[in-house]
């Protein structure tokens, strides 16, 4: 049974029974990954375009193998060599691929908006890989996935994000969930990347990494998005690493089983130290095995496919 | 008959400048108003009779602050289709900024512009030259010449005059010729990659804000320049507290120091981009609830002299795209009128308060003709009907522009005749002899 074409755009306006229940499918669809034989039919016949308007490996990748797993044909366009060098539109290009008869749209770009922008002109779903410093929604999803396996249920819990808040999609997205299923989030990062507003959110907010990690049970280190900065916000990558990155001499300061997640990718000797980033703690690779499930999940939920019936 | 004398009658007259708001009759002859009479007097024999019962007559409404695009992109409007809405929606006269391609920084473009405006033979247009040549922020333009061509004012809008040595020498060098400079109000460096006003909505959304303190600063150091200079400073679409503040203060101290703010500005908080409409998107950006709140303290306290729509069509070229990418801007002419009479509705203004601004206040702000309804005075008039209801439709506007983020709202209020100099230029189906 077809349920409803459903977009995926972000996490702030997802109930939390609907991130529940991605969540749950994605247990399923994490059983069909870890089979030997890795293929069910759910997606038969349905195409899925990967409209990467950004540059991206991982998340790219991870659409792309939940896709064929599903066994959706998955096609990968990006904008680099494309039309969009020839001076095409965000909604030309869009409609030029729905034209094409796809029945997801995934789409990834540095304008925050773009995604919503093209769900609104063209039939079929959308979903948003990340768009700009906005949202990022699969990954806030495969991080609460990868701490509910871990603890069960994130009720309670205390999550520390650690970096560039300002610019960061994800940092928005997992204050989202996190906060929907029941986790405190705590913010740190250097005043000039905390964007005015942030305390808005209903988070702890500070500058202070020794505080923002104690006691924490997990701690979520972001990368420095150097691409979407253009002004001086920290005077070297040395004094950042010293006040804000994770090192192991830190690692003290975090509770004894806390977890260390990353969404990658990773600058090492910047916001973690190799040895942090390798080490006991770190559910950094469980995240990214996790994102392949999670987005089979969200393609599934795309598709208005019930999950029940597509790990058969 | 005489065909040269129109007697508006029944209606309500408000002008603001003389004081007069109750039941009047309005001679029109040969073009200027001949008198404002008590209603029992008899109208002349022989005139064209306009009742407009219900109705209030006021001086015809002035926009300060009109991008016209001709010349260079008239597929987005040009002086015609702008002068089109302009007595559409009421207004009798605009100030037509000068950033077009070319810039109007020369006394040629200067009458271009009017030789555009005399083809087109509705609203009055008073072009507004640049402070610099081509807006360049640099070399001061011909100020002399453009004025003898005749320009009102001074303007680089689009952008703000970022050396404060120049913008020094041109408050001084100015006052040759008494002309007011319109400043754009935005420090380059604190809005760099900004599209919205920087707070909570522009957190969420993950869209580079402008703080408040980017208009702020550079109010604050133009008024400074203004007393420095004894130049004539009209701050253009005002839309921060720190602004009224600037401005209330500079005017306590008795510099030459005017305000316009747009409706937009009053109406509306950066909450409108919440869904990315490019529509919502224009510069200075929407603010919030705060920054409105102070506006609208300004309009009804007298810190701010005029409402000014800031008029900016653009094509979809311009806005169907993603919201960082979008032009800035929105159309205003065929909206402002309801717009301000909400504010009397809502109790913030009083109803001669918001036609002296939009019609008096303007005038003075850059001594244009109009703004009254003095005896001997050119025949400006507008007639409004307060309490009509309507929904703006965008595909019905005079303007090419379809650019606003007011399309579907019902309002309440418009222009139902507008008169340049005793002659109809709009409206007018209900004249009776």
């Amino acid at each position: 049974m077809a349920h409803a074409r459903r977009h995926l755009l972000g996490i702030e306006t997802l109930p939390r029974e609907e991130i529940e229940a991605i969540l749950d499918s994605a247990a399923s669809m994490k059983e069909v990954l870890r089979r030997d034989i890795k293929k069910v039919p759910a997606l038969r016949g349905k195409t899925v375009i990967n409209c990467f308007f950004e540059s991206s490996t991982r998340t790219r990748s991870s659409f792309e193998i939940a896709a064929k797993i599903l066994s959706a044909d998955a096609v990968n366009w990006s904008s680099s060599g494309s039309s969009v060098s020839k001076g095409e539109t965000l909604i030309d290009t869009a409609r030029n691929l729905e034209a094409m008869r796809p029945d997801i749209l995934v789409i990834r770009h540095a304008a925050s908006g773009a995604p919503h922008l093209v769900a609104q002109r063209v039939g079929c779903a959308v979903v948003n890989a990340g768009d700009g410093a906005h949202e990022h929604p699969s990954q806030a999803l495969l991080d609460a996935f990868t701490l509910r396996e871990r603890w069960g249920s994130l009720e309670g819990r205390t999550v520390a994000i650690v970096g560039d808040i300002r610019h960061s999609r994800v940092a928005r997205s997992n204050v989202y969930c996190l906060q929907k299923l029941g986790a405190k989030v705590r913010l740190c990062g250097p005043p000039t990347m905390l964007p005015i507003g942030i305390e808005k959110l209903g988070c702890e907010v500070g500058s202070d990494l020794r505080a923002a990690v104690a006691g924490a049970d997990a701690v979520m280190m972001l990368r420095i998005q150097q691409e979407r900065i253009s002004e001086s916000l920290f005077p070297t990558t040395r004094e950042y690493s010293r006040f804000y990155g994770l090192s192991r001499a830190k690692l003290d300061w975090l509770k004894e089983d806390a977890l260390v997640l990353h969404p990658g990718p990773i600058n090492r000797g910047v916001e973690l130290e190799p040895e942090v980033a390798d080490g006991s703690r770190s559910v950094i690779l469980d995240q990214v095995e996790n994102g392949v499930a999670v987005r089979m999940a969200i393609l599934l939920r795309a598709a208005g496919m019930p999950a029940e019936a597509s790990a058969a | 008959m005489r065909p040269d004398m129109i007697v508006l009658k029944n209606g309500r007259v408000i002008d603001p400048a003389s004081g007069v708001d109750g039941p009047r009759t309005v001679l029109i002859e040969n073009g200027r108003i001949a008198a404002i009479q008590d209603p029992a007097l008899p109208a002349p024999p022989g005139a064209t009779e306009i009742d407009c019962a219900g109705r209030w007559i006021v001086p015809g409404l002035i926009d300060l602050h009109v991008h016209l695009r001709e010349p260079g992109e008239e597929y987005k409007e040009t002086v015609a289709t702008g002068v089109r809405a302009a007595v559409a929606g009421g207004f009798t006269a605009v100030v037509s900024m000068p950033n077009t391609r070319p810039v109007i920084d020369n006394a040629h473009l200067v009458r271009f512009v009017l030789d555009k405006a005399k083809e087109a033979g509705l609203a009055r247009v008073h072009p507004a030259g640049a402070v610099t040549m081509g807006q360049k922020g640099e070399q001061l333009a011909e100020y002399g010449d453009m004025k003898a061509a005749g320009a009102v004012a001074l303007t680089d809008d689009g952008r703000p005059v970022m050396d404060a040595g120049v913008m020094r020498r041109a408050l001084e060098y100015a006052r040759a010729f008494d002309l007011p400079i319109m400043v754009h109000e935005e420090d380059l460096r604190l809005a760099a990659g900004a599209c919205m006003h920087e707070g909570e909505v522009s957190m969420r959304l993950g869209l580079k804000g402008f703080p408040a303190a980017a208009e702020d600063v550079m109010v604050l150091r133009d008024v400074e320049l203004a007393a420095l200079t004894g130049g004539r400073l009209h701050i253009g679409h005002l839309s921060t507290a720190g602004a009224v503040r600037a401005v209330r203060e500079a005017k306590r101290r008795g510099l030459r120091v005017t305000a316009e703010a747009t409706p937009h500005h009053f109406t509306l908080t950066d909450e409108a981009v919440a869904t990315y409409d490019t529509n919502a998107k224009m510069c200075p950006p929407l603010r919030s609830q705060e920054h409105v709140e102070a506006v609208l303290e300004g309009l009804a306290d007298g810190t701010i002299d005029a409402i000014a729509t800031d008029h900016a069509p653009h094509s979809s070229v311009e806005k169907d795209v993603e919201f960082e990418r979008a032009a800035n801007g929105i159309v205003g002419l065929e909206t402002a009128v309801p717009l301000t009479l909400a504010l009397v509705r809502r109790g913030i203004l009083s109803e001669k308060r918001a036609i002296e601004l939009l019609s008096t206040g303007p005038a003075r702000c850059f001594g244009l003709p109009g703004g009254t309804l003095a005896a001997g005075s050119p025949a400006d008039v507008t007639v409004i009907d307060p309490a009509v209801e309507w929904t703006v439709e965008p595909a019905s506007f005079e303007s090419k522009g379809r650019n606003t983020p007011f399309g579907g709202w019902k309002v309440q209020g418009r222009a139902v005749l507008t008169l340049v100099e005793g002659r109809i230029v709009f409206g007018g189906e209900r004249s009776s002899r």
